[in-house]
């Protein structure tokens, strides 16, 4: 239930890697005949991902993940005196990068979501200048699953001249991508939140976008990314991104969200219960975000694991303990409620037979904590 | 009990809570006995770092360092235990670093350890374990923790070791809360632990004992309070004054009563042809008055916000050993009640330097009869 974190590898994934470790352990850049098969492996599965992003071959990037692709739109484009645009609902690869650039003399607005978790592209074209070069707004959040306008975001950015990023790794696998109808230069997708590796992704780099490679010391990926490829991770990647097109096809994204809401309206007939996102908004099909009044939602987290159910309560800070989401608390809930939240992520593998175990589970959970500890108002404000 | 127990061990990636959780790992083997490794993350050490004097990189041993954490999820691996880290950063600050700092300000003497023990470690830790499923805690701490029939009461002693005896923190816990806290090197010595956490292949074995305050790295509690009320906007509160002796004559000025300390000796400023100390602190006057070393000795203590563990409450005299600081040999005393809500001390000799703000913990014998806070 915590798919949004990360996903096992689908054995048809780990199947097509499996060549590219020892038998086919080329280096790409090789002239020799193990290079050549190392070679075209990428360049085939640089053929999937811009059929996956539907561009053009010369325009997918391989990288590490999504927070090298994010770091990238930031630190590539961005020059002292520019001005940025993001929103506070973001990763923090974008929110710190952004941080990080305001030392080197880059203003951010970041943008507030309205209480639905919706940004509202109104507010992203008000708040363009003059300096204004580059605007990142993410596919869907992380958090809440809620998709944001991004067409229209696109079309403010085209007719502003403005650079656009889309950090679209909880997006990928889950709604049909397409960058040229995104309207966006720049997208960053990572592979393993879609049932591929972990240390690898790729990025949408529309040709002609000036965004300077981040590493440097090799002419890899035209120059754009410097280091020899991850073939194997690469391989990997592909397959998983051909996997998730079918998936968008065949029906699987239909039933998962069928799942999605089952789970929801049965865990919504629990009292003090509501869901994090308001009525109506677009979502992606796995994601559920729910507010449980009167209990802590880290000891909810803690239990619920002990008995074999996975959830996510917020984001972890850098000793391992739990934070209040700063995507709920942008939304206007206060502390004591964001701490209270819980996200369930499906996976797209997800049977009724899970849900059916998470709603044994839950309530039973959520009955035991409120009956032991009621939180009293403001004790943890 | 046939029923199967879950037990939370607090861990702080010391030697100490992980030997603790080797020996209930070990021992809880039966079916659906376990064990869950808990970290209370208390404080972020990057918070102040390099701000007034405070290091920027905190090393090892303290709570709540990264180190530390990392100690403890090792162990935990280790054990093959659950492990989780519990975020109680906010209240911490409210309960532990406000009053100590405000303490400080109003020229009184904090102990953290024994305010985080009494309001906040205890009571959360139980909270998170009842939560959870658990039905009592452990933790590394040197005391001994037993039921006695007879009174129908829970019983603290101190512990085997007793250059460890850390009953002097812990004089705050409830009856609820010693019932379900397990003490499970209470009959170790310190040499005995380390050996069994190397039995157990535990890496940090040898680790060094951490020492100072968890949440002031460095040790300089002055670079803290100054850091600590720069971050929260507030001003230093102007509390210099009068350096005075007993007689009353004035003999100079000290810079700020939160820099003094009851029995402090060294930087007063002072030229005088015999050693002074600090005797006296008054918040209201700002005036610190010093004297002799003979002139710190006090027969007699007054205590508040007590707590009582081996006797339902004091009704009576008794006569009991106090300790009036960590390292104080616990002295010889009549207690008396004074008032529904504080005590008073009659000390057979004169006791140097009790000071307000510290913890006065009353023994018979091994047993902790009771304590409170030093007016």
């Amino acid at each position: 239930m915590d798919a949004n974190a990360t996903t096992p590898l689908l054995p048809e994934v780990m199947e097509a890697m499996r060549p590219y470790w020892m038998e086919h352990f080329g280096n790409a850049s090789s002239i020799h005949l193990h290079g050549q098969q190392a070679r075209t492996a990428v360049d085939r599965a640089r053929e999937t991902l811009a059929e996956f992003f539907n561009c053009h071959d010369a325009e997918v990037v391989f990288n590490s993940g999504g927070t090298e692709g994010d770091n990238t739109a930031i630190f590539g484009l961005l020059h002292p005196g520019d001005h940025f645009i993001t929103t506070s609902i973001e990763h923090s690869a974008i929110l710190q990068a952004a941080q990080r650039m305001a030392q080197h003399g880059v203003d951010t607005t970041f943008v507030p979501p309205q209480s639905s978790g919706l940004i509202d592209p109104m507010d992203i074209l008000r708040s363009i200048r003059p300096e204004t070069r580059l605007i990142s707004v993410m596919l869907a959040n992380n958090e809440t699953g809620v998709l944001q306008p991004i067409e229209e975001i696109g079309k403010i950015a085209a007719d502003t001249g403005v650079f656009f990023h889309i950090d679209a790794v909880q997006g990928a696998g889950k709604v049909k991508f397409d960058a040229r109808r995104f309207g966006c230069h720049m997208l960053s997708i990572s592979a393993h939140k879609m049932h591929g590796p972990k240390g690898v992704g790729a990025m949408f780099v529309r040709r002609g976008t000036p965004v300077e490679s981040l590493l440097v010391g090799g002419s890899h990926e035209r120059r754009r990314r410097a280091g020899t490829e991850n073939v194997a991770g690469i391989v990997g990647l592909a397959k998983a991104a051909e996997l998730a097109m079918h998936s968008l096809e065949d029906g699987t994204i239909d039933r998962l969200a069928a799942l999605r809401d089952r789970l929801e309206s049965e865990l919504l007939r629990l009292p003090g219960t509501g869901v994090n996102s308001g009525p109506g908004v677009p979502r992606v099909a796995n994601t559920s975000n729910i507010w449980f009044d009167n209990l802590e939602g880290e000891a909810l987290v803690i239990a619920l694991d002990l008995k074999g159910v996975a959830v996510s309560g917020g984001s972890a800070c850098h000793s391992g303990a739990t934070e209040p989401s700063h995507v709920l608390m942008a939304m206007g809930l206060d502390k004591t409620r964001a701490r209270a939240s819980l996200r369930f992520s499906l996976m797209k593998t997800a049977t009724d037979a899970d849900v059916d175990h998470v709603l044994q589970v839950v309530p039973a959970a959520v009955k035991h904590l409120r009956a032991l500890s009621p939180v009293e108002a403001g004790t943890l404000g | 009990m046939s029923q199967p127990t879950t037990i939370a061990v607090a861990m702080s990636g010391g030697v100490d809570s992980s030997t603790v959780a080797a020996i209930l790992a070990r021992n809880t083997t039966g079916a659906g006995n376990s064990v869950v490794g808990l970290t209370l993350h208390l404080w972020d050490q990057t918070r102040l770092a390099g701000k007034h004097g405070i290091p920027d990189a905190p090393k090892a041993g303290r709570c709540c360092s990264l180190d530390d954490v990392y100690d403890a999820r090792r162990v935990a691996e280790h054990l093959g235990i659950p492990y989780y880290v519990v975020n109680q950063e906010e209240r911490f600050e409210q309960d532990v670093v406000r009053p100590f700092v405000a303490e400080y300000l109003s020229g009184r003497t904090p102990i953290p350890c024994s305010l985080c023990n009494n309001h906040l470690k205890f009571d959360q830790l139980l909270k998170t374990a009842r939560s959870i499923g658990a039905g009592s805690i452990a933790t590394g701490h040197y005391a001994v923790n037993e039921y006695d029939p007879q009174r129908c009461r829970w019983i603290l002693k101190r512990p085997a070791d007793l250059a460890k005896d850390q009953t002097y923190f812990l004089f705050g816990l409830t009856q609820e809360q010693l019932a379900h806290t397990l003490f499970p090197l209470g009959r170790l010595t310190k040499p005995e632990v380390r050996e069994v956490a190397r039995q157990h292949g535990l890496a940090l074995a040898e680790k060094p004992d951490s020492q100072e305050i968890c949440f002031i790295p460095g040790g300089d509690y002055k670079q803290f309070l100054t850091a600590y009320l720069e971050e929260q906007g507030q001003p230093m509160p102007e509390t210099a004054g009068e350096l005075v002796a007993s007689s009353g004559e004035v003999l100079g000025r000290h810079d700020g009563i939160s820099n003094v300390t009851v029995g402090q000796r060294k930087g007063l400023g002072v030229p005088s042809p015999s050693p002074l100390y600090v005797l006296q602190i008054d918040p209201a006057s700002h005036r610190v008055t010093v004297g002799a070393d003979a002139e710190l000795a006090t027969r007699t203590l007054r205590a508040g916000r007590l707590n009582w563990i081996s006797i339902p409450a004091l009704t009576r005299p008794m006569r009991v050993k106090i300790k009036i600081r960590h390292r104080h040999e616990p002295a010889s005393a009549t207690l008396e009640p004074a008032g529904a809500a504080e005590v008073v001390a009659a000390f057979d000799d004169p006791q140097r330097a009790v000071t307000p703000g510290q913890s006065a913990v009353f023994y018979d014998g091994d047993e902790v009869v009771g304590g409170g806070w030093i007016i």
